[in-house]
This record gives C-alpha cells, structure tokens and sequence, in this order.
C-alpha cells in the first residue's frame, strides 16, 4: 500500500482556518510529505496535536489523530507508541503548547525516547489566544500582555533538549519547503525522539519573527562540514547566541528507543482471551 | 463478642512494623484463620508512630474492633496509644533490656513479658531480627503452632537464602523457649486453633492490580501517591509477563495522558492515584470522555483536602469523581466494598469502559487499600472473569460506519448513545478525536443542533447502561428491618459485623452497601418502605447522604466520620443505635 501512498493522502477535507501566509501550512505539508515519504500510509499513522493555531493541524490532516488538552499532547504519544509500536506517531504543536504549559512533559519526553516525532511550530508568540508572549518570544518583544517586553530572557528549546538528554535534535523554517521536508523525514527514521523545532511565522501578530527574518538569518548547517553527531559541538551551537541554525544539530547514532530498552514489541490492543489470560490463577496461589 | 484473637505490633516507623506484621499475619492465614489486618501509619519514614494490627479468627472477620489482646511494643508509646483497647489478661510483651522501655509500667490485670528481644535475636545471628523473636514469644502466649511462622519466614526470605530462614526460624524459637521458661508459671488464656482451609492474604490495592491483568489490561502509568502506590508496585513486574507495561509518569497530568493514548491505541488502559492526582487528571478526564476513549482512573481516596493526611481514611473525594470537570462529563464512578470486591469491580470497570466509552472511576478508599484480608482462592477465580471489548469495528464491518465519502464515524449518532470503535491500524479507520465538540466523524463543529445531539448521544450512555447493567445494591441485615442503613464503600464489611453488635441490642437493620455511585440505583422504594434510614460514611459533610436525598427526595440521617481513622464494629453500632433512636439511647445511659 505504501508505495501509493501520496502525500496529499493525509489530507483531510477540512479547510484550514490559519490566516492566508500563517507559516502552519508550509509545516503541515512538511510533515505529511516525509510522512509518505517513509512509507506510512493514514491508517498506521497516529497523529497527536496539542492546543493552538498549530494544534489544529490534527484537523487538517487525515489518519488516526487526536486533538488533546493545551500542554499534553507528549505524554499521550508516548502512550499511543508504547501500546502499538508498529504505528508512526507524530506529535505536533506550537511553542506555547510544548515549552510553557508542556516543558515539564517535554523535558521528560526526551529522557523517554521513544520512537516518535515531535514538530514544534515556532512562531514565538500565542496565535490562538491572539498575541501574548510566548516563552520563545524576545526579551523586548511588546505584546498585549506584555507591553514592556517580558523582560526575560527566551526558552532555548535546543539546549533543553540537549541538556535533557535528546538523541536527535533538529531546527527547520517552514518556507524552507525541501529542507523542511528533509529534516521532519529525519526525524522520524531516527531511532527514538525526534525532536524538530520549526519556525513556522505568524504573519498576524508576530512582526518581528518574520519570513524575511528567518531567511536571512539562518544558517542551513547542510551548507557548511557540520558534523551532527558530534555532541561538544551540537552544544557550541545550541548555545550560541548570535546565530540560529537550519539542519540536524545533532543525532546520537547509538540511539535506542523506549521500545526497544524496555522490549515493547506487540500491539497491546489484541486481546486473545474471552476471560482471564492464561496462568492468571498464578496470581492469586502468590498470596497463599 | 466473636471468637476473635487481636494483636498487634508497634514502634517506631523504620523499626520494621509493617513486615514484622505481615509475617504473623500470613502465618495465621498459611494456619486456616482468617485475617484483617489495618494499619496505623504516620506520614513520614522514620520516626512516628505505627502500628500494624491483626484480627483473626477461625470465622470469616470484616473489621477492626477496639480491643488488643497480645500487643509487641517496641515503645512506651505504643502501650499507651492502645491503652484503649488493652484488658484485663491482655499480654504486653517488651524488651526491657531496651533503654526507653527500661521503665515501663505494665498496667494492672495485665500480663507483661519482658523478653530480651535483641540479645536472644544476636544470639540467632543478628539484632535485625528482633521482631522476630518477639513472634517466637507471641506464640507461645496464645498456644499458636511455631511451625507456622516458620512457613511464613520461609516464604518471606526465601529468595535471599536458607541461612537467612534458618536464623529467623532460630530467633522465634529463642523467644518462645524464654517465655515458656521464664514465665511457665503463667496460664495463657489464649489457644489459636488452626484449621485445614487454604486462605489468600491480600490488601485492596493489590486485588484491583490483580484485577486489571485478569481483565487484559497491558498498559498502566502512574505516579506514584499514598494509599494508591502499591497498584503501581503489585503491576510492576508482573504485568510484564501478560505482555503488559508499567510506565512511572513524570506528573499525574503525564500519567493520564500517556494511559490515554493506549486507550486510544485500543489497549485496555489503567491509572491509579489518590485526591491531589485526581485533581490534576480532571481536565484530561473531560477529553477523555469528549473523545469517548475507554479508562480506568483508580482513586484511591484519603484525607483531603489539599494534602489532608495523606495516610489516613477518608471517602472525601465522592463530589470530586460524580461531579469533578468542567462542562457536563458522562461517567462511571463504581466503588468497590470489600477487598475481593476490589478484585471484580476492576474487572468490571474495563468493560464498563470498554462498553460505554467513557472514562470509568474506580473509587477505593484507604482503609481498604491497605487493608490485608484472607479469602478463599476461589474468591478470584479466573474462570469467572469475562472480557467485554464493546463495539469494535474491523476491516470488514467498518464499512457500515462510514459517511458516503468513506469516512469513519467515531462519534455516529447511534440509539444506545454507543458508537463503533476502529483501534488504529484498522483499514479506512483513520479519524480524528478532539476534546472540541465534533459531528460523527470526530471534526470540530459549532454547529448548534450536531452539538446537542453529540452532547445528548454522550448522555445516552448512561440511560443505556441503566438498562442493561444490574447496578443493585449489595444487601445484608434483616430484610424486613423498618431501620435502613445505606452506605458505601470500605465501610460495608464494618457494618456486617456491626449487626452482631446490634443484634445483640435487639436493635434489627436492614443493610443496603452501594457499590455504584455513577449510573447508581434508584432507592426510592427501599427509602419509603423504611422508618429510618441512615447512611453511614467516612467525610464530615455527607457526601452520599445528599446525593440520595436529592435522588428520593426524602431526609436521610447521617452517621459520619472524619478523624482520619476508619470505623469500628462496636463503635460503629454504638453510633447507630444513637442514630436511630437519640433520646431512648440518653435514657438508658442516665
Ligand atoms: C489549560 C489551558 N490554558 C489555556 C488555554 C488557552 N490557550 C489556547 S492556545 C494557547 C497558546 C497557544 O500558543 P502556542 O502553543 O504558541 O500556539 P500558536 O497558537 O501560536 O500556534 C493558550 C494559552 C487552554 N486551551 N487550556
Ligand atoms: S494567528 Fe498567527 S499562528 Fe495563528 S493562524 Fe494566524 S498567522 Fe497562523
């Protein structure tokens, strides 16, 4: 089945609501290409949304997909891969949704690895709640909610990552369309988390964060004899403030995933007994 | 009073209370007696007081009473904590060797037995074993057989090898030969007499662990919280060999999230916390219903609110589980009564959930969760335990579930308010779920007429499950009793031996125990037919009680309690008889 499989196959016939221009659409169609791309088809694929402009991807998209509570959406992938680990989970949603409300989860869904992927549509503001700052916003960003700025300094989502102990850790710009395909396609053939943060601009209410701003500031790591699977200078890197990267910062090549350490193999859906499963009486002869 | 033998051990917490205690008390099961056990336990590792106590008898025993009839007291404070509960011929045994209790006072009618625990346990190899030697003396007071105990430390460090067996085994002999040498001139009054039956020991917590690998669950995260810890620890190696995983989430929001996507993933699906975590878990609980995914939510409740006393009884979070949530949240809230009772309503609550779609509460309580009781094997018997997965679609029946465009219909609006399920992976399954209200296909919609439908189809569950499933009450006492006494909960078994109690009184009651609290009977006609009903519950404001007045209409009274401790049998009856009858009660004081 797979090799018919065409991206447009995990679009669903629902219009996206975004705003003409948001940087959403250019990160769904990313993600639904490197989701063909290696081989998965809308019926093995599971996609788990969090809450905001880009928690609505889930909509817009066509495959086994849920749309959980603002913060959440990690853990409920992780839940839905351990459980049947022959499905391919992504999980997508926006700076808000996973470095405020979720960075708990986040932190925690690195150190697990599982074998997923986790998109991050970084506009560094809130879309959906309309323009407040967001924890990736600059320190003198002026926003409804915070006129003056926030006055602290931005979450760095690469260096959580790493210092949380990622085995893969990319950055991609939406309108970058090939190379953004390329990374998410990355990401999910890794061997465990995934971990792509994109800047996918808000066009209404972000005016700092730009297309224009992403295109001429980012370096594309492709361009240049980067080594991603070198730790000390993915931390060079991910610390550095003067420049932001394009590419896989880095990649740990003896990754092993959740699944495979803790030896999930089954589909734990299947339940081949009509009452207790076999040597359950066992259980209770313990208490004797 | 019934033939029944209490004892108990106490000291500090970290002086080996808990173990010490179960080793007796499955030493008395491995004997054919029937255990209860309960625990005293403060809220902190080392220091504090605990005890563990146990009641048996060679009859079927529910509850705590308040008497101790063999007490080990590693501390002064020990004796005086159950000062209460101690009698005339009750025996105290203490090492007087030890500097605290160099000067206790045993008091007057009872029998003290000094036995030099640590010396006699070096003797046997080690001053650990202490406790151990304080079993050996305990024997030897109520004319227990030491091979026993001598089982029950077999099974107990076996794995760690037969010296270790053979020294304890020692230490217990040690104390029983200084007593029988050093006291031969006193006559017990007790006699344990052992009987051929095979009994089970186990606590609440452990059946309802027990319960979910019976029923096919294969996936549970947690984190960890007293009393509901040890459904995490019991699944914990071994659900692994049913295929299953134990995952320790890093919050309750995580735990609930991860058992979550199982669920949606199609494995039956499980989580256990107490009060705090329940709060946590209720804005997921909504998408969890919202997204009609089937789940276990164990509350094992204790005192709240906030941290309350995170080690002591309370059914306080009743309000929480019927009513918890924003919006209006069709669920199950089923609450086990006994501790095998933990056992089946497990079992019950997967396919309740599997069923009906929804998030199911398991509401257990302290007391029970921790409490150990002896049953039958048979009480859990395998054979009796049925799967019920609801209606899952596959390949070939999809089809029926689909718009003309060949989308799946998740949420279809169907005449029992149950729609059919596609685990994924299933060929022309896939679907979206949201917490937003959605028309039949799982996409968001404000439209005003697809919103009440999906919100009345969610509702219809209910209706439909009052139809098909018998939720009666459990029923006990005289049935022709114009006294009723409802409850819920841990309670029940105190207040079957609370009958004897009132029995004894004349005082004769009819006992309904409720262990549906969501969809729950209707008691309309029992309420009517009574003169007085009564219900009886561990919170201070009645949680229950409200809930059956506004369901019948009619005032119920109310005996609550609320210090942290469980009821008691005869304190019980005693609290019910003044219930029933306040100023006859007065009288026969004055
Ligand atoms: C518990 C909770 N708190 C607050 C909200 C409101 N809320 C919805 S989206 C959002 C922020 C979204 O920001 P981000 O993740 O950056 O996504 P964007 O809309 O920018 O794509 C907030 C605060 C909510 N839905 N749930
Ligand atoms: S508000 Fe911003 S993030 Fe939301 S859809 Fe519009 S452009 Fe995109």
């Amino acid at each position: 089945m797979s090799s018919q499989v065409r991206f447009t196959d995990f679009k669903s016939d629902k219009q996206p609501t975004w705003c003409p221009g948001c940087g959403d659409f250019g990160t769904m169609n990313g993600m639904m290409k490197a989701l063909a791309e290696t081989g998965n088809d809308p019926d093995n694929t599971f996609v788990v949304a969090g809450i905001g402009c880009s928690g609505k991807i889930g909509t817009y998209m066509h495959s086994y997909a849920i749309h959980g509570v603002h913060g959440r959406a990690l853990p409920v992938g992780a839940g839905v891969k351990m459980a049947n680990p022959d499905l391919e989970v992504m999980v997508a949603g926006g700076d808000g949704d996973g470095y405020s409300i979720g960075a708990g989860h986040f932190v925690h869904a690195v150190r697990r690895n599982v074998d997923m992927s986790y998109v991050v549509m970084d506009n560094r503001i809130y879309g959906l709640t309309k323009g407040q700052a967001s924890p990736t916003s600059r320190e003198d960003f002026e926003t409804s909610t915070t006129p003056e700025g926030p006055q602290q300094p931005p979450v760095n989502p690469l260096a959580l990552a790493l210092a949380s102990g990622a085995t893969f850790i990319a950055q991609s710009f939406s309108s970058d369309a090939l190379r953004h395909q390329e990374i998410v396609k990355q990401a999910i053939e890794h061997d465990g988390f995934g971990f792509v943060n994109v800047f996918s601009p808000c066009v209404t209410f972000n005016d700092v964060d730009t297309y224009d701003y992403f295109r001429d500031s980012l370096v594309d790591l492709a361009d240049t004899d980067y080594d991603p699977t070198d730790r000390e200078a993915a931390k060079e890197k991910v610390l550095d403030a003067d420049k932001e990267y394009m590419g896989v910062l880095y990649q740990d090549e003896e990754s092993r995933s959740y699944e495979q350490t803790h030896g999930l193999d089954s589909n734990m859906s299947d339940i081949d007994h009509e009452g207790a499963p076999e040597g359950a009486m066992d259980l209770v002869r313990e208490f004797y | 009073m019934p033939a029944d033998f209490n004892w108990a051990i106490g000291g500090e917490a970290g002086d080996g209370i808990d173990s010490t205690g179960k080793i007796f008390a499955q030493a008395l099961s491995r004997a054919g007696r029937h255990v209860f056990t309960s625990k005293d336990f403060a809220s902190r590792i080392r220091g504090g007081y605990t005890a563990y106590k146990v009641r048996t008898s060679t009859e079927k025993v529910r509850s705590v009473v308040d008497r101790l009839d063999v007490l080990v007291a590693l501390t002064p404070r020990t004796i005086e904590e159950n000062l209460d509960e101690l009698h005339e011929g009750s025996v105290i045994i203490y090492d007087g060797e030890r500097t605290t209790m160099a000067d206790v006072e045993i008091p007057d009618g009872m029998i003290g037995l000094d036995v030099p625990l640590k010396s006699l346990a070096e003797d046997a190899g080690g001053a650990i074993m202490r406790n151990v030697v304080a079993l050996g003396a305990a024997c030897e007071a109520t004319n227990f057989d030491i091979e026993h105990l001598d089982s029950s430390l077999k099974k107990r460090f076996g794995d760690k090898g037969q010296a270790l067996v053979d020294n304890n085994k020692q230490a217990a002999r040690l104390g029983q030969e200084y007593v029988q040498e050093e006291y031969s001139d006193i006559e017990f009054d007790y006699d344990l007499e052992t009987t051929d039956n095979d009994y089970v020991l186990l606590n609440g917590d452990e059946a309802i662990g027990m319960g979910a690998i019976a029923a096919g669950c294969k996936y549970y995260a947690g984190y960890p919280i007293t009393p509901a810890t040890d459904v995490m620890t019991y699944l914990k190696g071994r659900i692994e060999n049913f295929g299953g995983h134990v995952v320790q989430a890093e919050d309750e929001l995580a735990a609930i999230n991860l058992a979550l996507g199982a669920a949606r993933a199609g494995a039956r699906s499980m989580t256990a916390t107490s009060g705090p975590g329940i709060d946590l878990m209720t804005e997921t609980f909504g998408l969890v219903a919202t997204s009609e995914t089937p789940l276990v939510i164990v509350d094992v409740m204790r005192s709240g609110p906030s941290t309350g006393m995170p080690t002591k009884q309370e059914q306080g979070d009743l309000n929480m589980m019927l009513y918890g949530g924003h919006g209006e949240i069709p669920r199950f809230v089923v609450a086990p009564t006994t501790v095998d009772e933990c056992f089946w309503k497990t079992v019950e609550a997967f396919n309740l959930a599997e069923k009906y779609q929804t998030p199911v509460y398991l509401a257990a309580d302290l007391a029970m969760a921790v409490t150990e009781q002896t049953f039958e094997p048979d009480a859990f018997d395998m054979d009796a335990v049925e799967i019920d997965r609801g209606k899952v679609v596959d390949e070939d029946t999809i089809g029926e579930h689909q718009t003309e465009s060949g989308g799946f219909k998740p949420h279809e609006l169907t005449e029992d308010g149950v729609s059919p399920r596609a685990f994924p992976g299933t060929e022309g399954g896939a679907h979206m779920s949201t917490g937003l209200e959605h028309d039949e296909q799982g996409r968001r919609t404000e439209d005003t007429e697809m919103r009440v439908k999906q919100v009345d189809k969610r509702n219809r569950k209910v209706e439909t499950a009052r139809e098909r499933e018998d939720f009666s009450p459990r029923e006990f006492g005289d049935p022709e009793s114009d006294n009723l006494v409802v409850t819920w909960g841990s309670n029940e078994g105190t207040l079957v031996e609370a009958l004897e109690f009132l029995e004894e009184e004349d005082i004769d009651v009819r006992i309904l125990s409720v262990p549906y609290l969501f969809p729950r009977p209707d008691l309309t006609e029992e309420f009517e037919a009574a003169d007085e009903v009564v219900v009886v519950e561990c919170n201070a404001t009645g949680q229950f009680a409200d809930v059956v007045e506004h369901d019948t209409l009619q005032r119920v009274k109310r005996v609550n309690k609320y210090n942290g401790v469980q009821f008691k049998a005869d304190e019980l009856a005693d609290d019910i008889k003044e219930t029933l009858a306040p100023d006859e009660g007065q009288e026969v004081e004055a």
